[in-house]
């Protein structure tokens, strides 16, 4: 006969934490061969890397902590930090610029903090962020699209890149991002339209990046439906940033990009479907959710037009991280009864 | 009549599992050898025994009460001798036992003799004593007597009369099957709730999975024809059987918080009271029995039985086939989990060796390994939000389950933990499996304990306080009186002074010293009395004094 006294419900309908992370990575998979597409096969190396390196501190550390190790690395979340980290970075980088940031990610951004659902920051923003202030270097050293270079790099001559022991010769392919690009040219006082005819912009933004971004929002939308996220995040982020490029586009469209262009380049969309919906350090309201979009779509817009970087979405996500408690205080919903 | 149904927040889906216990026609339940009675039944004040051990009793028979407004007595189901009466193992989340009148069955089941009653000419007042003393209370699940809700909606004024047979919760189709079997009955239970409470129009909610139980409850409403009375099928989705979410969708309106449906004027009764209160106003008879569902995947043959309260539900289960008996070869697998309740709210029961109750409305017998939730094993919250968007009260579980798990208490508070209906939604859905009503179950607790003893303590300072006071006003008081005491003597030592009635006493006391300096006239003392010899010794000094001076100048 029975003995064991549980709590009520008994009963479950959830999918679990893990076939949620599963969901993230499946989401990730038409942006991710939109960009091996576009820049070589390179990107899976770094992306393996990353992966593997998070699995490894995240073990190492759960280890230190006297923690159990298997469920933990079960769940999955180190492989989406390590997979979302990797992409974040240039398309050809060095071992130890990998190893570097997801260290700071998996060790400082997220168990400092006590693992996973205590960590205030997004890890993979915050190892990336660190790369940025201290290899500015290498962390802005893109190569071109395949299609403008003509290059074809195989799997073999991007692993000997990546590991640091092929020859110099590929630093001749690269260049600014698109944004960066834009950001050069209009301090030089170039109008858009002119700024728009060089090699590396195609329809909407630029080459490959705006097929890349693409492979983002299906990825996203396909998280929309089977409601591994919820629309508030991206919808509120989108919507921002693209409103308020879209306010300084009406008012000069030789000074200002179009709104397209701001959704299509850089992080704006892999940020709105995939980072900024970490829902760890995201707001956790409906209401929170919204006002946490809008005002990364609008740090984002701050930065990439007036800040120091090309792009904003790591340090948008970050400091917005920082005002979600104080989000979440003020957004509460009206409980039923309340007057 | 047209009804405008609402919607409440969140709620869930579930598997309703209904169709289990629906496959064969209700039964009745043969009498147990042995009636386990516990004395409360009820929310409110504790009944007494009334018989003594050893005594023969009677279906029907009174044999416990109270003298409290808020009580609900308790009759013997069937004929038996008492056997003893004392703490039982009875069916409570806690797992404790109660005081429990244990009754050895004669199967007789001989009744006392039952006056028959004309409720029509019965005035409210003479209906709600009727009631009280038949031991009616809420069917639904909390057992709150019906005579004092009744009186106290009839005192309050009730514009909707709201009759809940909307049973949510997978499993149960107890409600389902006493609405199909006995529509009549309950609609007239209906009709004499709308005698006495006089509301503005009656909705019946039933959730649109018992088509027939829709259906059997429209045609004894037709038959009956109970005016501004409407049956109206409601979305399935749990917990609209919740009072809260019921009024929610048939009405629109929200209880504010700290009120109940009465203070809005709306008045909640089950589908089960309504039958309750026809048999004992038609039939005269007490709260005896009533609707169970056995049901689950642990028991063989799930069904519905019409059971004598105090029936063992180790008989029932027997009833309904036995445990099945799966994985002979993994004797581990084979335990069964017994729940009391459906699968969402119910509670665990530690021993099939408790007796059903008025508030039993369901045994659930699952297979252990099934249970969705084990206690200790839970990954971290990752603050999806899940729990927040089916949540029915608009709380914030995460929020809730992130300061409980840390006891900031006062946070729990401000984020409205009280406001829980523990409906189990939250920890349905929750990724990580975390059993959050178990957490806010334990919150409620700690802040009810913490309350009680601040209670008690402030009750302690003010004492306390109070005797200092009174210590502190009876020494002022002896002060005051000896100091009156000391004021009285003196004046009065100082009037027998005054006594000579001198207007004023500074002069008379300057005449007395002047009489007196007067009186003390300079005469020396050693010249006064003198005899003749003296004298004259006296005259020769002074003649001889005034001739030396003579002789001198």
């Amino acid at each position: 006969m029975t003995s064991v006294i549980v709590s009520s419900p008994y009963v479950s309908q959830s999918k679990s934490l893990r076939r949620l992370m599963i969901n993230v990575i499946i989401g990730l998979i038409p942006g991710t061969l939109a960009y091996a597409w576009f820049f070589g096969p390179s990107i899976m190396i770094n992306i393996a890397i990353a992966v593997l390196f998070a699995l490894g501190f995240e073990a190492v550390i759960l280890w230190l902590r006297k923690k159990s190790i298997k469920p933990h690395l079960n769940d999955y979340s180190a492989v989406v930090t390590g997979w979302l980290f990797a992409l974040c970075l240039p398309s050809h980088s060095v071992w130890w610029l990998i190893v570097v940031g997801i260290g700071f990610a998996m060790i400082a951004g997220k168990h400092l903090y006590g693992g996973l659902g205590f960590n205030p920051f997004n890890p993979a923003m915050v190892g990336y962020v660190v790369l940025l202030i201290s290899f500015p270097k290498e962390m802005t050293s893109w190569h071109l699209p395949i299609p403008m270079s003509g290059e074809t790099y195989g799997l073999v001559d991007s692993l000997k890149f990546v590991l640091g022991i092929g020859d110099s010769t590929w630093d001749a392919f690269t260049a600014a991002t698109p944004l960066d690009h834009v950001k050069t040219a209009l301090r030089q006082d170039i109008p858009i339209s002119e700024i728009f005819q060089a090699p590396l912009f195609g329809k909407l933004g630029g080459i490959g990046w705006e097929w890349i971004s693409a492979g983002w929002l299906i990825g996203g939308l396909w998280l929309l439906i089977n409601k591994t996220i919820r629309w508030h995040i991206p919808v509120a982020l989108l919507g921002s940033l693209g409103s308020i490029a879209w306010v300084f586009y009406l008012i000069d469209a030789e000074t200002a990009t179009s709104p397209l262009f701001h959704w299509l380049s850089g992080g704006a969309m892999l940020g709105a479907f995939f980072i900024a919906t970490d829902p760890v350090s995201a707001a956790t309201t409906n209401n929170g959710r919204i006002y946490y979009g809008i005002l990364i779509g609008l740090l984002v817009y701050l930065i990439r037009n007036w800040g120091g970087y090309p792009d904003g979405v790591a340090f948008a996500v970050l400091l917005a991280n920082m005002c979600v408690p104080l989000i979440d205080y003020y957004t509460q919903p009206k409980v039923y009864g309340a007057k | 009549m047209d009804i405008k149904l609402s919607r409440f927040n969140g709620g869930i889906h579930l598997d309703d599992h209904k169709s289990e216990s629906l496959t064969r026609p209700v039964q009745v339940a043969p009498l147990p050898n042995q009636l386990i009675m516990p004395l409360k039944q009820h929310i409110g004040e504790s009944n007494k025994p009334l018989v003594n051990v050893g005594d023969r009793v009677l279906r029907g028979q009174l044999i416990a009460g109270s003298s409290s407004p808020i009580s609900a007595p308790v009759h013997a189901s069937t004929s038996g001798i008492v056997r003893s009466i004392g703490p039982h193992l009875v069916a409570h989340a806690s797992g404790q036992s109660a005081d429990c009148i244990i009754i050895d069955v004669d199967g007789k089941d001989a009744s006392i003799k039952v006056e028959p009653i004309e409720v029509s000419q019965m005035q409210a007042a003479d209906i709600l004593d009727h009631i009280r003393r038949l031991g009616v209370v809420g069917l639904g699940g909390a057992s709150f007597p019906t005579s004092p809700k009744l009186s106290r909606g009839i005192d309050l004024g009730i514009h909707t009369l709201i009759i809940n047979g909307a049973e949510c919760e997978p499993y149960i189709t107890c409600d389902d099957s006493l609405m199909q079997n006995q529509a009549y009955e309950t609609v007239r239970g209906i009709g004499y709730l709308q005698r006495m409470l006089t509301p503005k129009k009656t909705l019946i909610g039933i959730e649109d999975n018992k088509p027939k139980a829709i259906e059997a409850m429209k045609l004894a409403l037709q038959t009956e024809s109970l005016p501004n009375t409407a049956v109206v099928s409601i979305p399935t989705l749990y917990p609209s059987g919740g009072e809260k979410q019921l009024i929610q969708i048939l009405t629109g309106n929200e209880i504010p918080t700290g009120q109940l449906a009465f203070d809005i004027g709306i008045f909640c009764q089950n589908v089960g009271t309504c039958l309750a209160i026809t048999q004992a106003l038609e039939l005269n008879q007490p709260l005896m029995s009533r609707y169970v569902t056995v049901s689950g995947d642990g028991v063989r043959l799930p069904g519905n039985w019409i059971v004598r309260l105090g029936t063992p539900i180790k008989y029932l289960i027997e009833l309904a086939g036995g445990y099945v008996q799966n994985g002979l070869n993994q004797p581990n697998a084979t335990q069964q989990h017994l729940v009391m309740g459906g699968p969402m709210m119910g509670f665990s029961l530690s021993s099939d060796n408790v007796p059903i109750v008025k508030s039993s409305n369901n045994i659930l017998v699952m297979q252990q390994q099934l249970i969705a939730q084990q206690p200790g094993i839970h990954d971290e919250c990752v603050r999806c939000g899940k729990c927040a968007e089916v949540c029915p009260a608009q709380l914030l579980p995460q929020q809730l389950y992130w300061h409980s798990r840390s006891k900031e208490y006062e946070k729990v508070e401000a984020y409205n933990l009280f406001d829980c209906i523990e409906c189990g939604c939250c920890s349905a859905v929750c990724p990580s499996q975390i059993p959050l009503v178990q957490y806010y179950r334990a919150s409620k607790s700690e802040i009810r304990a913490t309350q009680r003893a601040t209670f008690k303590s402030d009750r302690a300072r003010i004492r306390f306080e109070f005797r200092e006071k009174r210590l502190l006003l009876k020494k002022q008081q002896e002060e005051q009186k000896r100091r009156l005491k000391r004021e009285a003597l003196l004046k009065k030592s100082a009037a027998k002074k005054m006594d000579s009635s001198v207007a004023d006493p500074i002069q008379a006391a300057l005449d007395r010293i002047k009489a007196k300096k007067s009186e003390q006239v300079i005469v020396p003392k050693n010249i006064t009395n003198l005899t003749a010899d003296q004298q004259k010794q006296i005259d020769e000094a002074d003649a001889r004094r005034c001739s030396e001076h003579e002789q001198n100048t």
